[in-house]
């Protein structure tokens, strides 16, 4: 973990309500897809979690969707301004658990799993990415992840793709996969480790500092309590007491 | 050359600050960040006879100037705090800690405290009558001065070490309970421990807290906590560890003034994982605009 000030870069609408942001400056510490980042966002006590959506030297992208006063603010920063984060938070997504990765975001789930994504590219590996949402305007950027990823959609109403949830997605389309990697509403992550013991959830919890001091985001697992914030937010399917 | 030194009990503290208890874990995760080894010394988190997962989640709300927790003491259990946790925080940290006990019962608290008296990385008990996150106990014991005395005399019985007796600010009369715990033997008071608060969910109209209520601590219980801090320090002649949202040097020279011997910094570990580094390196700066030469002199107020 390391404290840094990033600079915004970037803060775009790319969706409904949901954001691409760019941040530069010394991101170092980010070591994994799928860990996060805690932003002091100017006015709130708490600072927010939100995940690395891509990262590469010099910056990180995060993709974030408006849902209380903090991150309606954040949709407002201007290009130039100051962050103060604490990157390099989380443990982040094993990547060497697939050799045909099945990726599952929902909704703004979505975001960790770009990067992860790119990972797997990197290795010469191109993902199957099921993206579920409520309609077709939770769903954004189709055109990157459809050159990162064999790219299947769906929504609950129908307005894009196929019509139904991730899982009679992935079973309508006989995907095949040995793990798989998912992030989003908690319902959903429930549904997909009772369907499929073979892959990991990346979880969400509200926090108090994010970085395994103060308890406020621990969960019950198989295994004992564990910490979203620190032993997660990514969980083996089979570990979480849902 | 400042003088941060400040003696507690019989010992000298190379400063007054000291992480608050469960908001710096067992200390070693710190660190990885900064040399640990800067503190006063640490108040471990809350410990229990046996292990406690706590509470459901969500367990945390934000608040302006602060937030509230309702963890509930998860702790792994007083006998892995003691060969465990001790040991791997022993490895980065070099000086001994103030073991912060919690529990339901006189048996559980009696018990937990028993197993800390030979543990040599432990200075002192930090007895935690007041936590509000604990149903039948913790802060049962904090409300009412006969319950206390009771408790506090039991374990003054067992402990070879010095009882420090965290209160609640969640009484009429905060003066009342600590004379009726210094009459009980006990060795010393910190305060405040957190106010009970809540807050509603705006689009569910469902308290956010899992566990309904939670305490509330950080910045803006600041002027509380002062206040409580004075009244005590007036009343009895026991040293006193002051806190609640402290979050800059200056809050602890004032802490300091209301007669607080020790300051422990809580919340504010939780977004500034720096902050008690940064506070330790201030001080020094901060005493020299104020023309303070010796820390121990403001004690209660300046001579
Ligand atoms: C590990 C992790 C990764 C996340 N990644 C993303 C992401 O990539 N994109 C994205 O849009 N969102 C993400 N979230 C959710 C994001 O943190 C919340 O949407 C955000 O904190 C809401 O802040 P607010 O001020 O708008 O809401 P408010 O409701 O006004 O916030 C009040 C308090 O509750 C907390 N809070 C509210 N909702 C949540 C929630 N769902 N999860 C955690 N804390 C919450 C806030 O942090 C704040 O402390 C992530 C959460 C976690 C834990
Ligand atoms: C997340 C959290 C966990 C806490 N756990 C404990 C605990 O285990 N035992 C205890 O005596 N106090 C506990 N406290 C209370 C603090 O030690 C302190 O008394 C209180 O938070 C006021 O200080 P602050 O405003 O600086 O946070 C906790 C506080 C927080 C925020
Ligand atoms: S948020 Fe503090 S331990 Fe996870």
């Amino acid at each position: 973990m390391q404290n840094v000030n990033l600079k915004i870069e970037k803060n775009v609408k790319v969706g409904t309500d949901i954001y691409l942001m760019k941040l530069v400056g010394d991101t170092s510490s980010i070591k994994k897809p799928g860990e996060f980042i805690n932003i002091t966002v100017p006015g709130y006590y708490l600072r927010r979690p939100i995940s690395v959506c891509d990262y590469g030297t010099g910056y990180v992208d995060i993709l974030y969707k408006v849902l209380g006063l903090g991150t309606k603010d954040m949709s407002t920063f201007k290009e130039g301004m100051m962050l103060d984060c604490l990157v390099g938070l989380g443990n982040g997504f094993d990547i060497t658990k697939a050799q045909k990765p099945l990726l599952v975001g929902g909704g703004i789930g979505i975001a960790p799993l770009v990067g992860l994504a790119r990972a797997f590219n990197e290795k010469g590996i191109k993902p199957i990415l099921v993206f579920g949402a409520r309609s077709k305007n939770d769903i954004v950027l189709v055109e990157q992840l459809s050159e990162l990823c064999d790219l299947h959609v769906c929504t609950d109403d129908g307005s894009l793709g196929f019509k139904g949830n991730v899982i009679e997605c992935i079973k309508a389309s006989n995907l095949d996969f040995d793990y798989y990697y998912s992030c989003g509403p908690q319902k959903m992550l429930e549904f997909l480790s009772k369907a499929y013991p073979n892959g990991c959830v990346s979880l969400e919890a509200r926090m108090g500092c994010g970085f395994g001091a103060c308890m406020g985001c621990s969960i019950e697992t198989t295994k004992g309590p564990k910490r979203v914030c620190k032993e997660g937010p990514v969980f083996e399917a089979t570990e979480v007491i849902f | 050359m400042k003088n941060l030194k400040v003696n507690f009990l019989g010992k000298v503290f190379k400063n007054p600050i000291v992480p608050a208890s469960g908001t710096f874990g067992f200390g070693y995760e710190f660190s990885d960040l900064y040399d640990i080894n800067i503190l006063g010394s640490i108040s471990i988190k809350g410990t229990t006879l046996e292990p406690r997962y706590g509470n459901k989640l969500p367990r945390i709300a934000e608040c302006p100037s602060g937030l509230i927790n309702a963890i509930g003491l998860q702790n792994p259990g007083v006998d892995k705090v003691v060969t465990e946790e001790l040991v791997k925080l022993d490895e980065v940290y070099a000086d001994q800690i103030i073991a912060n006990v919690g529990g339901h019962s006189t048996y559980e608290y009696v018990e937990t405290v028993k197993k800390f008296n030979n543990s040599d990385k432990t200075f002192a008990i930090e007895l935690n009558i007041s936590c509000p996150n604990v149903t039948g106990g913790g802060m049962a014991f904090g409300v009412d001065p006969q319950t206390a005395y009771d408790l506090v005399k039991a374990v003054k019985e067992v402990s070879t070490k010095p009882i420090i007796v965290k209160l609640s600010p969640n009484v009429t009369n905060v003066v009342e309970m600590a004379k009726a715990v210094e009459s009980a033997g006990a060795d010393a008071i910190s305060l405040i421990n957190t106010l009970v608060g809540m807050r509603f969910n705006l689009k569910t109209g469902k308290p956010i807290i899992a566990n309904v209520k939670g305490g509330y601590s950080g910045p803006g219980i600041y002027p509380v906590a002062l206040r409580m801090v004075y009244e005590v320090s007036q009343a009895v002649n026991l040293p006193i560890i002051g806190m609640g949202g402290v979050s800059t040097a200056y809050d602890v020279i004032e802490m300091m003034y209301a007669g607080a011997s020790l300051v422990m910094v809580g919340a504010q570990n939780l977004i500034d994982p720096y902050a008690c580094k940064k506070i330790i390196e201030d001080l020094p700066r901060v005493m020299d605009e104020l023309n303070i030469e010796n820390l121990e002199d403001i004690i209660g107020g300046r001579k």
